[in-house]
């Protein structure tokens, strides 16, 4: 298998473990590519990419751009602050409009759940989730499960197995935490969310996942911690009562991490808030791969527009 | 004109007949049920073999969206879609643009009404412009015309005014409706609060936004001896508030609607915004809590919840698509294949909730067989199965999760006021 038989990138719930394991394979080839002197590859010479972010994004949409970019796509981006959609034109009308263009891969951000789902039903072009809503980030879940396993130095089946991966902070309002979650469970890791009960459900224990309130206990624990933004405004829904006691409960701080294991790795999709959920020092730790992560996300994007694309065999591809 | 409906199977809830019997109407009225009734020259005739012959149907909840929207639904239009569906009543909700609040308005459904082949009977607002601040003129709606009180589609949150509802119109005997949502429990939701709207990231409606306030409504009409009719109830935990209420002998009544017997949550990744209404589908517990509620009479009556929305309204992203589903053509088969069929209903069981039940809600002389009763007849051939697709739907729009699927109970004939106003010949 060298190819993703499926039209669209929704969500990791519907992809198969050997789908997951083909994309990081995949996103490990090209990784080494770009990561030597040539970037750049011929794989979607003539096709064209279109990126629709509905909310603002700086580094996933800078990812996308260029992954494509480095696969030779032609790529168009559509700014939804200057554009028709400021006046009012709906979602399906202005994707019908890209259509009509002849776009082949739609890459679509959107603040409402399920929106890609809804727009891949109703049209022929490839939909590549960027995001959406709380739902799901497929393309993080993918790089974060990538990530974890390059760092323990296989990309094979039950090579996550035994790790215990624990995702710390809004779980409820995060579609990393979904993704994440997903994909590291399908790929055998124990999980533990932690955080206060208003932000972690326990309707998430429908993962299979354990629910920590203390992270003091957890953290000695864990093989891998994954940290996720805090957004400030979940304050005033009384969500938790203060930032100051959000960090004193929750922050991975120097003195938190001191408990950590040895070979623990810590990581975060970013952007980080400083102080907040993360302090100083653990930042500039070498056991945390936030910028890694980074690298990672381009690999894997390149990755998934390769396996859409019919997954031409690598071993014969030139490199320009 | 006399019409004789022969070879019938005679289903009357109210007065517990089930019986092969003829029926003679003459004009506007029940002349005859009885044995063998001899047709004779002029007589219409109509063959209800393998057929119910029913009381006519009664929907006490549609919105048929005019004054305001009469692009998605009219009274006229919405009235021919509920002879469609069998039903010969319906009760339309007063939230138009404007709101059902004055005379005037009651007035004008009327008139509209009568261009129509069935009998409307509209609910007023509880409240003046249905902002929750003062109660409408309830005494000079009734006189107008106006059958019960409801804010549907919005609660009354402030519980002073609840109050003051309920004892203001005991003097009325008329039911104030609620539309049963804690707001800011609510707090945005979009569908069910549970594991479907945490794995699709979906903001969550709990179950106690609807319960905290029927609990509060019960509460309220046990201290002002007003009657309290909830509106689509949806949760087990409803039901059961509304049983431990009505053991108490407080003088509440309910309804469910049939997608909320037929579907569960399950459904939103399904159908997105076609299984996107208010209360939202819950669990397959809350379900079988639903259907228990119907057979044992806790749940007293069934209503579509007929709420059209445009194609292009419901055709957005699902957090931004109107809640509401259309319900008059499917709320008979949906009876028939979930109550009857799957889950062991009588007929009287099943068809009460839509005829005597609703009558005696809403105090219509209406949902019986009688002799010398109006002429409001509903015959279903309840083995024949029916294809709901775009083309099956008269309703001008076809938001309904039930596309596509082929479901038990054909309403072959509709009568009102003595006139055939439906026939699937």
């Amino acid at each position: 298998m060298n190819s993703l038989k499926r039209k669209d990138l929704l969500d990791i719930q519907s992809l198969s473990v050997e789908e997951i394991l083909l994309i990081c394979r995949s996103a490990k080839y090209f990784k080494d590519i770009f990561t030597r002197s040539v970037k750049s590859v011929p794989i979607l010479r003539g096709k064209s990419v279109c990126t629709l972010f509905y909310e603002p994004s700086t580094r996933t949409k800078m990812s996308f751009d260029l992954a494509a970019k480095r696969l030779s796509a032609d790529l168009i981006n559509f700014s939804v602050s200057t554009s028709s959609v400021v006046k009012g034109e709906s979602l399906i009308d202005t994707v019908h409009t890209l259509e009509a263009m002849k776009v082949d891969y739609i890459v679509m951000r959107h603040a409402a759940s399920m929106a890609p789902h809804f727009l891949s039903r109703n049209i022929k072009a490839s939909v590549i989730n960027a995001g959406d809503g709380f739902h799901a980030h497929p393309t993080q879940g993918l790089l974060d499960a990538y990530s974890i396993m390059e760092r323990h130095g296989s990309l094979e089946r039950g090579s996550m197995e035994g790790l215990h991966i624990g995702i710390i902070g809004d779980i409820k309002h995060s579609r990393v935490a979904r993704s994440d979650v997903e994909a590291f469970k399908k790929l055998g890791a124990k999980v533990t969310l932690c955080g206060p009960p208003t932000l972690v459900p326990d309707t998430f224990k429908h993962y299979g996942v354990e629910i920590s309130y203390n992270l003091d206990a957890l953290i000695p624990e864990l093989d891998v911690i994954n940290l996720l933004r805090i957004q400030k405004e979940r304050q005033k829904g009384s969500l938790f009562p203060s930032l100051r006691e959000y960090h004193r409960q929750f922050a991975l701080t120097d003195e938190r991490f001191r408990s950590c294991r040895d070979d623990v790795i810590v990581m975060h999709p970013g952007p980080v808030n400083r102080g907040i959920e993360i302090d100083d020092a653990v930042m500039n730790s070498p056991k945390t791969i936030i910028n890694e992560q980074v690298t990672n996300g381009v690999a894997v994007r390149m990755a998934i527009f390769y396996l859409l694309a019919g997954g031409a065999p690598l071993e014969e591809m030139n490199e320009e | 004109m006399k019409i004789v409906i022969k070879n019938g199977r005679i289903i009357d809830p109210a007065s517990r007949t089930d019986d092969a019997l003829d029926i003679l109407i003459e004009d506007d009225t029940i002349a005859d049920i009885s044995c063998g009734i001899s047709v004779q020259d002029g007589y219409g005739v109509i063959d209800a073999g393998g057929c119910l012959v029913l009381p006519g149907l009664i929907d006490m909840h549609v919105h048929f969206r005019e004054p305001g929207r009469e692009d998605v639904e009219t009274i006229y239009s919405g009235s021919k879609v509920a002879a469609k569906g069998g039903f010969t009543s319906v009760c339309t909700m007063p939230n138009t643009d404007p709101v059902i609040d004055n005379q005037a308005l009651v007035r004008f459904i009327k008139l509209e009404a009568e261009k129509g082949p069935i009998n409307v009977f509209p609910a007023a607002t509880i409240t003046k412009g249905m902002k929750g601040e003062e109660i409408s003129e309830m005494g000079e709606l009734i006189g107008a015309g106006a059958v019960g009180f409801t804010d549907d589609g919005l609660p009354v949150m402030s519980s002073i005014l609840m109050r003051r509802a309920l004892e203001y119109s005991r003097m009325f005997d008329v039911p104030i409706m609620t539309h049963s949502e804690d707001l800011e429990l609510t707090d945005d939701g979009i569908m069910n609060e549970g594991k479907n709207s945490m794995l699709l990231g979906l903001k969550g409606i709990p179950r106690e936004a609807e319960e905290v306030m029927i609990a509060r409504d019960v509460i309220l009409t046990r201290m002002t001896g007003g009657r309290l009719h909830v509106a689509h109830v949806s949760s087990g935990g409803s039901v059961e508030i509304i049983r431990r209420a009505k053991s108490d002998g407080i003088r509440v009544t309910c309804e469910t609607a049939p997608h909320y017997f037929s579907l569960t949550d399950d459904a939103v990744a399904e159908y997105l915004s076609m299984a996107k209404m208010k209360p939202p589908l819950r669990t397959e517990d809350d379900r079988k809590s639903i259907i228990e509620g119907l057979k044992r009479g806790i749940i007293d009556v069934i209503a579509s919840d007929h709420a059209p929305h445009s194609p292009n309204e419901k055709m957005q992203e699902l957090e931004y698509a109107p809640f509401g589903i259309v319900g008059l053509e499917t709320t008979v088969p949906l009876i028939i294949t979930v109550l009857v069929r799957e889950n062991g209903f009588s007929y009287f069981e099943a068809f009460e909730k839509v005829t005597v039940n609703p009558a005696r809600v809403l105090k219509l002389d209406r949902g019986e067989l009688k002799i010398g009763s109006i002429a409001d007849l509903t015959i279903i051939n309840p083995e024949k199965k029916v294809q709901i697709n775009e083309s099956f739907m008269l309703s001008k729009c076809k938001n309904t999760p039930f596309i596509g699927k082929e479901l038990f109970g054909s309403v072959e004939y509709t009568i009102c006021n003595g006139n055939v106003v439906y026939s699937n010949k």
